[in-house]
């Protein structure tokens, strides 16, 4: 947890065009915790975990990695920053070209420049950790949604990274998978001690894995808490919102909602 | 209504001189990133192969028609003035100067352009790139670079096997078919074509290399972020490259005359 890194968003604002998405965020993702956002669909989550690795630069505010605001950085003082981040992808984002192996690979090749047998030592006990073993050799069209995930996995772990951002990593996936995902990465969480920022709709499920819970809403940080205070929020808008994947542990339903 | 057209006309001017700037800068982002290491001939030369040698077959099935119809043309027309012996000038000069270059560059982007745009297009559509960008690899320097260098060396490379098949397509009609002697076929290749004009196709055909890799990559990385807007960027660069070729031939030409 020693090397775990902090983010911290500061009026951040975004718009497309004429729809703004993000209105002025202020938020901290604690070092070495995992934190989820939650929030209605098309409120800009993803949006909100690409300002936090400069995928996307913000319109105004400012974006702190440990002490360096990225807002505006040049491309390669950002790639420098980003050295400190993987990222989980919705689809997983693997090459197409480029076997499992080759994917976990890639960025031990590009970026380390280690030497064969050490990228092989690297990759193959990735592969293993994350449920893959002697999976290398297949292309991603020929894995499943779950596999896939693991193998983006695989890849974000590999060069150790102080953050991990997650974004929607169990999209797409039945109960069961998504809870094996889910607990894959509390394990890796537990074991590497990283920053873990993670986009879901898993409701209730996010509140037994992680940390922190923070809910966007209408383009803001509607509220920030630790997972158990977090369910016991009284605004009408988060029990809602939170209540609809089903009763939060120790809080009743809304009366109501199913 | 009269002043909805003017700012129609000025919206599209804008954003044309907007895209041709974006243009710009990915082609010098691109080139500079080039120049910094680290350095991946291994990518650089998977490219060539794909643009290069993949391109082998179609454009030498283009490059011996190519020949063989002008051979077929020329010799009519040539025997109306009883100057068929000039058959070899006619189809190397047509061939060395203009369509060598300018087909076997239009058969590079229907072939190898296309499959570039889609290629690189799926890769932002499925966050590839983006995954890229996040392992701190510049999409610029491994996905973009080494294509633009390919298609700078093997379109000229092609062009050299287009003309060599062209001018031997001329002889197998011309010579072999319909019985213009082998000695006055080379003989009139050879005084008739100068070094100025193998040069001349050589430098048209290193620009439009240039052309297909830049608009095709270019479409690509900027596709709008489904399967229509995938499909409107690949019709687009086809388009815009071939386009992009014929006008800057004219002009190219026209200064190398």
């Amino acid at each position: 947890m020693s090397n775990a890194a902090t983010i911290k968003l500061v009026g951040v604002e975004k718009a497309f065009g004429n729809q703004r998405v993000l209105r002025g965020i202020h938020l901290t993702i604690p070092a070495g915790k995992l934190t989820t956002i939650i929030g209605p669909s098309g409120e800009g989550k993803s949006v909100l975990l690409k300002h936090m690795i400069g995928l996307l630069q913000p319109d105004r505010g400012e974006v702190w990695v440990d002490e360096v605001n990225i807002a505006g950085l040049k491309s390669r003082d950002l790639n420098e920053v980003r050295k400190k981040f993987a990222m989980l992808f919705q689809g997983a984002a693997l090459f197409d070209s480029l076997t499992v192996f080759d994917n976990v690979a890639f960025p031990l090749r590009e970026k380390l420049r280690l030497p064969q047998p050490e990228v092989a030592k690297r990759v193959d006990e990735k592969l293993e950790q994350v449920g893959l073993a002697g999976m290398g050799h297949k292309y991603p069209a020929e894995l499943s949604g779950g596999m896939k995930k693991r193998a983006g996995l695989a890849r974000a772990l590999v060069m150790e990274p102080e953050i991990i951002l997650f974004d929607e990593p169990t999209t797409g996936l039945d109960p069961l998978l998504a809870k094996t995902i889910h607990d894959l990465i509390v394990t890796m969480h537990r074991k590497f001690g990283f920053t873990a920022v993670m986009v879901s709709h898993e409701i209730p499920g996010v509140f037994a894995i992680s940390d922190w819970i923070a809910m966007l809403k209408e383009g803001k940080i509607a509220a920030m808490a630790p997972s158990g205070e977090f369910q016991r929020i009284q605004d009408p808008a988060i029990r809602e919102f939170i209540s609809v994947g089903g009763p939060a542990l120790g809080q009743p339903a809304l009366p109501g909602s199913g | 209504m009269v002043t909805a057209g003017v700012a129609r006309i000025g919206a599209t001017t804008l954003f044309l001189l907007g895209e041709m700037g974006r243009m710009l800068i990915f082609l010098l982002s691109s080139f500079a990133w080039l120049f910094r290491p680290p350095f991946r001939p291994w990518q650089f030369l998977k490219q060539l192969h794909f643009i290069g040698f993949k391109s082998t077959f179609v454009v030498v099935l283009t490059a011996a028609f190519t020949g063989m119809v002008l051979g077929l043309q020329g010799y009519y027309t040539l025997r109306k003035y009883g100057s068929e012996a000039a058959l070899g000038a006619a189809v190397a000069l047509s061939i060395i100067r203009e369509l060598g270059p300018v087909l076997a560059s239009l058969m590079v982007t229907a072939r190898a352009g296309s499959a570039m745009t889609a290629e690189i297009g799926i890769m932002r559509i499925t966050e590839q790139i983006d995954a890229m960008d996040t392992m701190a690899v510049n999409p610029l320097q491994y996905l973009i670079a080494p294509k633009l260098v390919a298609g700078l060396i093997g379109v000229p490379l092609l062009v050299a096997i287009f003309d060599v098949i062209g001018v031997y397509g001329g002889y197998l009609v011309g010579v072999d078919l319909l019985g213009v002697s082998a000695g006055s076929y080379w003989s009139s290749v050879e005084s008739a074509v100068e070094w100025q004009d193998v040069y001349g196709g050589i430098l048209k055909s290193i620009s439009f290399g240039l052309i297909v890799s830049w608009v095709c990559c270019y479409k690509g990385y900027h596709t709008g972020m489904s399967a229509e807007g995938l499909g409107k960027a690949t019709t687009e660069a086809v388009v815009m490259s071939s386009v992009l070729i014929l006008v800057w031939d004219y002009f190219l030409t026209s200064v190398l005359l």
